[in-house]
């Protein structure tokens, strides 16, 4: 008795994995041939570093996606967390102690998220839709709706800085991308989380904390939001109560991109951070052949369509 | 039963490859009006391919497939329905959310309209006259999620027949079905028999197949192995012709004397469901809990493992009194539970062979929350090669696995604890013969070694054959309690239906 071999499933995985890889290389080629700055050196890091903030967010995203949710506040807590940060420093606060205050209410409220989803029963999308509004609204009220500035040299480096010749905020990015990849891949929470995504009801008879792994995944994308709050705060030396507006859209766009499916189980980190620098060095060509912002938008969202097709097309 | 008529359908020659691998070669099947015409053979056999085949959802690489005696070439499952082909398969496709007659009629209620209005008496009236024709008395105007698994059968037999279906193909129709219900769908097909529809059966269950068949073809590994009339063959002819090979007895119990007690239970309760079970398992033994669906034998085994929680009651392993609040409990007290449902219960359909048996093992197979990928490996391995699990690669989708091989890799996943308690819900339900008997082996063995076993299941003669004692459950009781020696079909069946056993 043969197994039954299912052609498509065979292939989907390669496909999968080597399609948004050849995506990102394609617009590289493109660019760099109409653009003779695209591949300088200051240039590259200078997508790295715009593109770190997006990434952080999306890498949090994709686990609270692979358990089959998602994280509609991510740009909230990232603003909330960054104000908290600056009106700390304001108040000549520690450094340090500054960014531990800012990190702890990021993973509260992502934590919070978590309770909602698995205590309250509410659906991811309607729970973090109303807390991105919920943490907006305290960003607006606690910065009274204006900027917070500070001045601090150390608090400064997170995001401005640079080491080696390279931006600080690369290393924050690859950093969190390998340790990231090792919990997905290699520990416990990691398998649990791909099962809870995949199949809920047996992962919890198997034993798993369904619950937790939930609240788990939402505190992370909490954290790395408010990590994210914090170097972009850092880089514009004041927090704005309206930063982070709708970066979680791109942030999504970076996971479906990377090809992780929204109905959980499936997806990897590498290829979230492919996603991202796709989108990234989208931004970045398109401002180099100084194409309107207007225009930039439609492409954008042309090229995520176009990889979702063809990445259907494959699978059908 | 046979008539001297044209055959409504004839495929000959069916070849199909996927990837290479020849899952069909040179397979025929005929069918007649008014004929029920079984499909059998192990998993993996080549059933599903073939009736798919016809319903359009493949393309044949090659033979030809005569319809009515002309032959057609079947592109898409649209031309399947429009050549009077209708398939009914064990996941039904109707709206839940819908009446009865919004589903018989779905995508034609033009038909009951007048300028985009429906006409809503006409559709009852005319959705009452499918369902008196299969002698289903139903209120078309119920929604759909209210019905039964089995009703919910009859409504889309219903919309086969309305859409002109002359050849029916019934994928394991009684899967999950009571008895009463698999009673009723029985007279169902006799009576489409009567209206000269044929109907293409595919089940496991040799029971069945004798009760209503008139003829059986036997597939085994994607060949076409042979056609019988019913009434000229047998049980033993049959299982020969899909395993290839003599069976001897289908149960081997070899029992030994029970030890000490693994499982005790008292006055276990929850509200609606379960009310005052009480009974102990001891090391060795394999007890069989019988009842009808719906009888809280499920419920029973969920409240001992800690998914749900009971209003009253007791659990006791190994003499010790335990608090179970959640599956990882009855885990770390050494409780294994084999769930009723590979798809929905038992496996991570989108993970591998490998993730899926190490899933409950994590905790041992890591330290400080890191996975031991050569450990793991090896747990894995062993428990492959001892089930001799079928597969390409630990890492294949467990997706792609056959349904035996399947149910061996949630077995496996669960032994790999070593459990003292093990909890069996349906474990033969949608495997094959060969299969089954492994299963059936290795509850012995595990028995022998000392395991508790408590085996729910719907097959009588499986609970009569594998246990040392039989429980029976009505509405949540149980109604009786029989040795091996003491119990029969009858008996089981009598305290099962809420009778008094003297």
């Amino acid at each position: 008795m043969k197994a039954p071999l299912n052609p498509s499933t065979t292939r989907v995985g390669l496909a999968q994995k080597l399609g948004p890889l050849l995506g990102l290389g394609m617009i590289v080629i493109v660019l760099s041939m109409i653009s003779r700055d695209f591949l300088s050196f200051t240039n590259i890091f200078n997508v790295l570093r715009q593109i770190s903030i997006n990434a952080l967010l999306a890498f949090g995203m994709t686990f609270v996606i692979l358990t089959g949710g998602i994280d509609l506040s991510v740009g909230s807590i990232l603003a909330l967390s960054g104000a908290f940060s600056a009106g700390m420093l304001a108040g000549g606060m520690d450094p340090v102690l500054a960014v531990l205050i800012g990190v702890t209410a990021g993973t509260v409220m992502g934590t919070a998220n978590g309770v909602l989803v698995t205590k309250g029963r509410v659906a991811p999308f309607i729970a973090t839709l109303a807390t991105m509004t919920v943490y907006r609204g305290l960003t607006l009220v606690y910065t009274e709706g204006r900027p917070i500035a500070f001045d601090n040299d150390v608090f400064a480096m997170l995001g401005k800085g640079y080491f080696l010749e390279i931006p600080i905020p690369v290393f924050w990015m690859l950093g969190t991308f390998l340790i990231l990849s090792f919990v997905l891949k290699n520990m416990t929470f990691g398998r649990h989380v791909y099962a809870v995504g995949g199949n809920e009801e047996a992962a919890m008879l198997s034993g798993v904390r369904t619950h937790r792994v939930k609240i788990g995944v939402y505190a992370i994308s909490g954290f790395f939001s408010s990590l994210a709050g914090i170097i972009l705060t850092s880089r514009l030396s004041s927090a704005q109560p309206t930063a982070g507006t709708t970066y979680e859209l791109d942030a999504i766009a970076a996971v479906v991109l990377g090809g992780t499916s929204l109905a959980g189980g499936r997806g990897w980190i590498t290829g979230t951070l492919i996603g991202a620098m796709i989108i990234g060095v989208l931004d970045n060509g398109l401002n180099l052949m100084n194409v309107s912002s207007f225009y930039q938008q439609v492409v954008k969202g042309g090229v995520i369509l176009l990889a979702v097709l063809l990445d259907r097309s494959q699978k059908s | 039963m046979m008539r001297m008529t044209a055959p409504l359908l004839e495929m000959e020659g069916i070849q199909k490859e996927f990837a290479g691998v020849r899952v069909l070669s040179d397979v025929q099947f005929s069918l007649y009006p008014g004929e029920v015409h079984a499909l059998m053979g192990e998993n993996g056999a080549g059933k599903s391919t073939l009736m798919k085949i016809l319903g359009g959802v493949y393309e044949k690489d090659g033979g030809t497939v005569r319809i009515h005696g002309k032959e057609r070439e079947i592109t898409n499952p649209r031309q399947a329905g429009s050549l009077g082909i209708a398939m009914i398969h064990q996941e039904l496709n109707l709206i839940p959310h819908l009446t009865v007659m919004e589903n018989l009629f779905l995508g034609r209620e033009s038909v009951f309209s007048r300028f985009g209005w429906i006409r809503w008496e006409r559709m009852r009236q005319e959705s009452r006259n499918w369902l008196e024709r299969l002698g289903v008395d139903m209120d078309p105007t119920r929604k759909v999620s209210e019905l039964s698994v089995g009703q919910q059968q009859m409504v889309e037999i219903a919309r086969a027949l309305s859409l002109e279906a002359k050849i029916l193909v019934l994928d394991e129709p009684t899967a999950a079905l009571t008895n009463r219900e698999i009673e009723s769908l029985f007279e169902v097909i006799r009576s489409l028999r009567k209206q000269g529809v044929g109907v293409v059966y595919i089940s496991h269950r040799m029971e069945e197949i004798s009760g209503i068949c008139d003829r059986i073809t036997v597939l085994r590994d994607g060949e076409y192995v042979g056609t019988r009339s019913v009434v000229e063959t047998d049980m033993d002819e049959l299982v020969r012709m899909m395993v290839g090979r003599e069976v001897q007895s289908r149960y081997r119990r070899q029992p030994v004397a029970p030890g000490e007690e693994r499982l005790r239970v008292e006055g276990l309760t929850r509200r609606g469901e379960v009310e005052d079970i009480s009974f102990s398992i001891r090391a060795g033994e394999i007890v069989g809990l019988a009842g009808l669906m719906g009888a809280g034998r499920t419920e029973t085994a969920r409240l001992i493992f800690g998914v749900c929680q009971p209003d009253r009651g007791n659990v006791w392993v190994s003499g010790a009194k335990v608090e179970i609040r959640r599956p990882e409990d009855a885990i770390q007290h050494g409780i294994a539970f084999v769930t009723e449902n590979r798809k929905d219960e038992g496996l991570v359909l989108p993970l591998s062979l490998r993730e899926n048996l190490s899933l409950p093992n994590l905790d041992s197979l890591s330290s400080k929350g890191i996975i031991r990928g050569r450990k793991e490996e090896s747990l894995v391995r062993e428990q492959v090669e001892r089930l001799r699990v079928k597969r390409n690669s630990l890492e294949q989708e467990v997706k792609t696995l056959s349904g035996g091989n399947q149910q061996k890799v949630v077995i496996g996943k669960w032994l790999a604890l070593s459990p003292q308690v093990l909890i069996l819900d349906e474990p033969t339900r949608g495997v094959d013969i060969g299969a089954k008997e492994e299963i059936y082996q290795l509850m012995d063995h595990l028995a022998r070694e000392g395991m508790a076993i408590l085996l729910i299941s719907s097959d009588l003669p499986e609970v009569l054959g594998m246990s040392d004692r039989v429980l029976v459950m009505h509405e949540g009781r149980l109604k009786g309690e029989f040795t091996q020696e003491e119990a029969t079909q009858e008996k089981v069946m009598t305290a099962a239906s809420g009778g008094e056993v003297t």
